[in-house]
């Protein structure tokens, strides 16, 4: 492989799992809530994912961070859509406490030493015929399942917020939620569904991160919970925005490692803090117009 | 934003604030019987490591708390005036990497007026961190939520970038700024301890905090649109978006002070985790505080004392440290789930002036 080619594919395999977590956030953000709690979601997600993989082999894994995102989600949605709690606070708390509670777990289960447990790995496969094409071929077609599964969830998510009836009304919740009662939506319902299905993507994004590296560490999930939010608002809270600024964010990563081992000195904090400010470029308006959802970060009215 | 819907009756926030605490012990006790730990080694590891003597709770748990008291101030300030401000981390660090930049560059020429410079400029480049934030808020109606997130990574890769290049220590090998001029470090306090002024500044802008809320016109107003920004903007004249901007970046100096007392006060020099999450944590502080500026001094020394705590149950009774943070996570998840069940009005109408 060429470098364009290396650094090509080390874009896709960076930004897969970002992807997964941020088409969960944009689902749940377009029913209106904002999860910062996406972070402990995937942290709890490696954990799942490294005590079913231990078991289990790679298919446990997945299982295993599919359910423990889904945990997540319940505590996160039980709080926000249950109680009325804000968001915001509930969403760092579930962060804060998953980190704590992943940690803890670890040891427990595995032991304090300092061996690292290792478990199986996704296999890269390559796709016939495709992976041979030039230049981008090989990035994108001799990754592992879950960067084919994307390609597929991305424009799945497309379809369902803006072609059924569920996604529009999922959409009327997380914009203008009195217009979405007075048409008889169930608004709680979309609420856990948006919080569930973005926190399940969550923990599927932390078994991807461990059933890539193989082993699991404290605090892996490294704030992709935080960047996937960044992502979103890049991504201007459409699934194929979404997906496009995920490789952004992957670039810039992707780009830092192939500078960092070619030496080429150059200030590499520099490329990784880019997206960031180019999502604030963004946000201000300084790039077409992006908008968040009208009801983001706000509670359901109070009907109990 | 709803964001208050807390009860602060005067005997209600310390007697939650003093119920949360015990539960949040007796949580503790209930984990380590539930991990197979020995509840009653490790409960006395942690009240050696947090309060064994005076000098350990004035060298540890008291220093531990002033980067928690400022930063949990400024959350609450923000908080009070309704909005959320989780970027402390983000602006404690660009606190930090300012008070470093300036007490390295003019601190030896300043003579007597150093310290405080410095410590002003740590609170401004904090202010200045919070400033696109509050900008965007106000012009844009751009979450600061999002945008705090944001900064907080700039700041943090921002820092990565000063000690491995401008800031970073003269031989060129690790990853750290040169140490603080010795004349820049803060006094300490009380003979004999570690304890330095920073501690004594963190009460003090708690109390300044408190007085200003209560007993100014000023701080009326920023209660005022805490509690109703529409009622603020049309019964009490309050200009909404230019007082929220300011309140936040009052909230962004604390933070950014809090960073400039740490690299002054404790480590003397500019690192990459310089901040173990003080921002998170500082949320627990504030709702423990019930918002309250005293309070959050005592939220702050109490998980100052369970941070340092937690540590010595770590060496002592092979406790994995990292618990701590299921407990702020319990405190805050109790504060809020607690608040609704109690108060099931709308929060608009909850919050009380």
């Amino acid at each position: 492989m060429d470098q364009v080619t290396a650094f090509l594919e080390a874009t896709v395999r960076t930004a897969t799992p970002l992807a997964v977590a941020a088409i969960g956030e944009c689902v749940s953000e377009r029913a209106g809530v904002i999860n910062v709690g996406l972070e402990g979601a995937i942290m709890a997600g490696c954990f799942g994912a490294v005590a079913g993989a231990a078991t289990g082999g790679v298919v446990a894994g997945l299982a295993g961070g599919l359910i423990a995102g889904a945990v997540v989600g319940i505590v996160f949605a039980a709080l926000v859509v249950g109680l009325r709690t804000d968001q915001i606070i509930t969403g760092t708390a579930i962060t804060l406490g998953a980190y704590g509670a992943t940690g803890v777990l670890y040891r427990v289960a595995f032991g304090t030493g300092g061996v690292a447990l290792t478990i199986p790995t996704l296999t890269s496969i390559a796709v016939p015929g495709l992976a041979r094409l030039p230049v981008a071929g090989p990035a994108l077609f001799t990754q592992h399942a879950i960067t084919y599964a994307l390609m597929v969830l991305v424009p799945v998510a497309w379809w369902w917020l803006y072609r059924t009836h569920a996604g529009l009304a999922l959409r009327a919740v997380g914009e203008y939620p009195p217009a979405a009662v007075a048409a008889g939506v169930a608004t709680d319902r979309y609420r856990w569904l948006g919080i569930l299905a973005g926190s399940m993507l969550g923990g599927l994004a932390g078994a991807t991160l461990v059933l890539t590296v193989g082993t699991f560490s404290e605090q892996m999930s490294a704030g992709r919970g935080f960047i996937a939010i960044a992502i979103v608002a890049l991504g201007r809270w459409t699934p194929q925005g979404v997906g496009l600024a995920a490789l952004l964010f992957g670039a810039a990563a992707a780009l830092q490692y192939r500078l960092q081992a070619l030496g080429v000195s150059v200030p590499y904090q520099l490329f990784l803090a880019l997206p960031y400010v180019l999502t604030l470029v963004v946000l201000a308006g300084g790039v077409g117009r992006a908008r968040a959802p009208g009801w983001l970060g706000r509670a359901l009215e109070d009907t109990r | 934003m709803g964001l208050l819907p807390y009860q602060r009756a005067r005997w209600r926030a310390p007697a939650t604030a003093a119920l949360l605490a015990t539960a949040v012990l007796g949580l503790l006790a209930g984990l380590l019987a539930f991990g197979g730990y020995d509840v009653r080694l490790a409960m006395q590891a942690l009240a050696r490591g947090a309060v064994g003597s005076p000098v350990i709770f004035a060298s540890t748990t008291l220093v531990r708390a002033t980067p928690l008291i400022l930063t949990g101030l400024a959350v609450a300030l923000a908080f009070r005036a309704g909005m959320l401000n989780i970027g402390a981390d983000g602006q404690f660090l660009s606190g930090a990497s300012a008070a470093i930049a300036v007490g390295l560059a003019f601190g030896r020429s300043l003579g007597a007026a150093a310290i405080p410079v410095v410590l002003a400029a740590g609170a401004l480049s904090g202010a200045l961190c919070a400033l696109i934030p509050a900008w965007l808020r106000r012009q844009f109606g751009v979450l600061e939520v999002i945008t705090t997130i944001m900064m907080n990574f700039v700041a943090l890769y921002g820092v990565s970038y000063l000690v491995r290049g401008p800031l970073q220590e003269p031989s060129g090998v690790y990853p750290q700024s040169p140490a603080l001029d010795a004349s820049l470090r803060l006094p300490f306090v009380v003979p004999g301890t570690r304890l330095h002024a920073g501690f004594v500044i963190a009460v003090a802008m708690a109390v300044g905090t408190s007085w200003y809320l209560r007993s100014t016109a000023g701080g009326f107003r920023v209660r005022a649109l805490g509690a109703n920004p529409q009622a603020a903007a049309v019964a009490g004249r309050v200009r909404v978006a230019r007082l929220g901007m300011r309140v936040f970046l009052a909230s962004g100096a604390l933070a950014g002070l809090a960073g400039a007392v740490e690299v002054t006060g404790v480590t003397l020099a500019l690192y990459e985790n310089l901040s173990p999450g003080y921002g998170f944590t500082a949320i627990a502080v504030a709702l423990l505080g019930g918002l309250e500026p005293l309070g959050v001094i005592l939220s702050g020394i109490f998980l100052g004392g369970l941070a340092t705590g937690a540590a010595a149950m770590q060496r002592e009774a092979g406790v994995p440290a990292a618990l701590v943070s299921v407990l702020e996570a319990a405190v805050i998840l109790g504060v809020v789930a607690g608040q609704s069940v109690l108060s099931r009005t709308p929060p608009a109408q909850a919050g009380a002036v």
